[in-house]
């Protein structure tokens, strides 16, 4: 299959979570892709299976989960094909992760200038020590005062502050895909717009594709380029950022973008009815069809494709596919 | 530390003084004339009123004075100086020895959960808490010493060799210090299996925490951080997850030092080693308050000490604990 595009192309991935409850299907068969620089946004609500992608793509899904299936290519390597340390090496390299809630993303026993540099010295390959003054220049990056930062621990952190270090600690390897899980989501709504902006200026200047995963359909509209919805664990619709919200097709982004104030908007905000599938037991065929307003059949036994249904703009819904299942 | 000391004090002074047993006939015995006996409780201070005994008691333990020991006629702080040096030998064996196998142990069977390794540390956790250390050592003596013959049964050093130059009192210690090097190993010899039969119970419990520390310590956010920035396993299992499950194990080994410190009386026992433990076993059956009291409150305070030593410990692994 040819790649849809330079960096991450994501194929048909399948993630599972063995639990008591039984299997937890928690994505099924995703589909995303990333060209170099580019900025996604993956947008869902909860448990729509938006942090499993993120950790999928850095293969850091742990028992009891497990990558089923799918193709995951980065910069021309099939990540799946790895060996777990060939995948370290991609690792906080080529690929860092900043996660939700930084404080406890944090090593409580060491010093925020120790586990920059830690990132830094495996990447170059040399001792800690040795990376301290790099590790201060990254702070410095970030907006920080390196001096008083270097030798602080997280629990001195305010949340804003952790996140800068977060970003420092992300940035610092200098990586070509950056993911941001909910960067912002933990803090308040001042720090967030700071955060944000803050990451805005360091990626223009260095250039790094960046995923963002975000529940925030503002945050995303404003930072990203592309946006993914995700539904119960499958992509339902990808486009441009201005596309996707002049233009929402899929019945899902349509009813998300209802709910979403703004300011102007004098009509009455929409819920979408219903609510999310219980993943051990999800509906057969399109995971959205119970809650769907524009439900036909085949909706209810067969998952509809994801396909291009005009230019970069996928959707995966029966009633704009071309493929009908002969029913109409 | 001084308030816990304190209450130390009073228990041990008023069980031994609620204790329906005579200790001045048992020195002189049951047919002593009546003058000889008042004589010696008068001397003893058995007739003073509770309270002058009790000052007299403490203010001598604030000094270390403890009085005179009826049995062995020294001053108890003497003997405790004499035997003490063995006993610190053998906890200090058994802890290190109960540290190293308990923290391998724990962290094997977190990062292997549920694997072989896990079960045979758990099995191996269950026995060593169950067992109780007299029956360990019996059995142990029974198997090394009586069925295979290749450990020594008793005593802390050969019959026919000497010890070497008295500088600690700690055979192995004074044997480096001295280069004495076959007094050390016949002392290493000897204390095989009293420390395995010690430590194993310590063993156990710090196996036990470390495993549930370690478990909680991976499911943190801060292991996938340390994950996703590409680090071997070892590093991060060692570097990031063992300092922070260290906090809950440093508590348990120092309680567990409490432990140990009573596991020796019935180690020291059961293995004929001149300890603190066999000291006051022996003062208690001869009805030696002096040293009875001495001895456990001497045992109290070096538990304190290592617990204060804990406390210091926290704030060097964690720094959430520096105000």
């Amino acid at each position: 299959m040819e790649a849809r595009a330079n960096l991450l192309d994501v194929s048909n991935l399948n993630v599972v979570f063995y639990t008591y409850r039984g299997v937890i299907k928690a994505l099924n068969g995703v589909e995303l892709w990333m060209n170099k620089g580019e900025r996604l946004g993956v947008v869902g609500e909860t448990g729509c299976g938006k942090s499993v992608t993120s950790k999928s793509v850095m293969r850091l899904i742990e028992e009891p989960g497990e990558i089923l299936s799918g193709d995951i290519i980065f910069d021309g390597r099939n990540l799946m094909d790895l060996s777990e340390a060939e995948m370290r090496k991609i690792r906080g390299n080529e690929m860092s992760i900043i996660f939700q809630e930084p404080v406890s993303a944090l090593n409580p026993v060491m010093n925020v200038g120790f586990q920059i540099a830690e990132v830094i010295a495996k990447k170059k390959n040399t001792r800690i020590k040795k990376q301290y003054p790099a590790a201060a220049e990254m702070l410095e990056f970030v907006g920080l005062d390196s001096e008083r930062v270097m030798k602080m621990y997280p629990h001195e952190l305010s949340g804003g502050m952790a996140q800068r270090v977060m970003i420092a600690m992300g940035l610092a390897p200098q990586p070509k895909l950056l993911i941001a899980d909910e960067p912002t989501s933990s803090l308040d709504v001042t720090i967030q717009s700071q955060i944000l902006s803050l990451l805005d200026d360091l990626v223009s200047e260095l250039g790094n594709a960046v995923m963002l995963i975000s529940h925030d359909m503002g945050v995303v509209a404003e930072f990203c380029d592309k946006v993914l919805v995700m539904y119960a664990g499958n992509s339902v619709e990808y486009a441009s950022v201005k596309n996707l919200f002049r233009n929402p097709i899929h019945p899902y982004t349509k009813g998300l973008l209802k709910a979403v104030p703004r300011i102007g908007r004098i009509d009455e905000l929409k819920a979408i009815k219903g609510t999310v599938p219980d993943l051990v037991d999800p509906p057969l065929g399109c995971r959205f069809h119970k809650r769907c307003p524009n439900v036909i059949d085949i909706c209810k036994v067969e998952l509809p494709p994801f396909e291009e249904i005009e230019p970069d703009h996928y959707v995966a819904c029966y009633n704009y596919s071309s493929d009908k299942g002969g029913d109409q | 530390m001084i308030l816990v000391l304190f209450g130390v004090s009073c228990i041990v002074f008023f069980i031994s003084h609620i204790i329906p047993a005579d200790p001045v006939s048992a020195i002189l015995g049951g047919n002593a004339p009546e003058e000889a006996i008042e004589k010696m409780e008068e001397k003893l201070g058995y007739n003073d009123p509770l309270p002058t005994q009790f000052y007299n008691f403490i203010t001598g333990a604030v000094v270390g004075d403890f009085g005179v020991s009826l049995r062995t006629n020294n001053p108890v702080m003497e003997d405790i100086k004499r035997y003490f040096p063995t006993t610190l030998e053998l906890t200090f064996l058994a802890m290190i020895f109960a540290i190293i196998t308990g923290l391998t142990l724990g962290i094997l069977s977190a990062v292997f959960r549920n694997k072989m390794i896990d079960q045979i540390s758990r099995i191996f956790s269950i026995i060593g808490v169950s067992m109780p250390v007299f029956w360990t050592g019996l059995l142990l003596l029974l198997f090394f010493y009586y069925k295979l013959g290749i450990l020594p049964g008793a005593g802390r050093i050969g019959f026919f060799s000497s010890p070497p130059d008295h500088i600690t009192g700690m055979y192995l210690v004074d044997s480096i210090l001295t280069g004495n090097w076959s007094a050390f190993k016949e002392t290493i010899v000897h204390l095989v299996l009293p420390a395995f039969c010690l430590g194993f119970l310590a063993t156990a419990s710090i196996a036990r925490t470390t495993r549930s520390s370690m478990l909680d310590v991976m499911k943190q956010e801060y292991i996938m951080t340390a994950k996703s920035k590409g680090l071997k396993n070892s590093v991060v299992i060692i570097r990031h997850a063992l300092r922070n499950a260290l906090i809950p194990t440093v508590t348990i080994i120092g309680l567990t030092f409490g432990s140990l410190l009573g596991g020796a009386v019935l180690t020291e026992t059961v293995f004929s080693l001149p300890g603190l433990g066999r000291y006051i076993t022996q003062g208690l059956l001869s009805l030696d308050y002096n040293s009875v009291m001495g001895g456990t409150l001497y045992f109290a305070f070096v538990y304190s000490l290592v617990n204060l030593i804990v406390d210091i410990l926290y704030a060097v692994l964690d720094p959430r604990m520096r105000v």
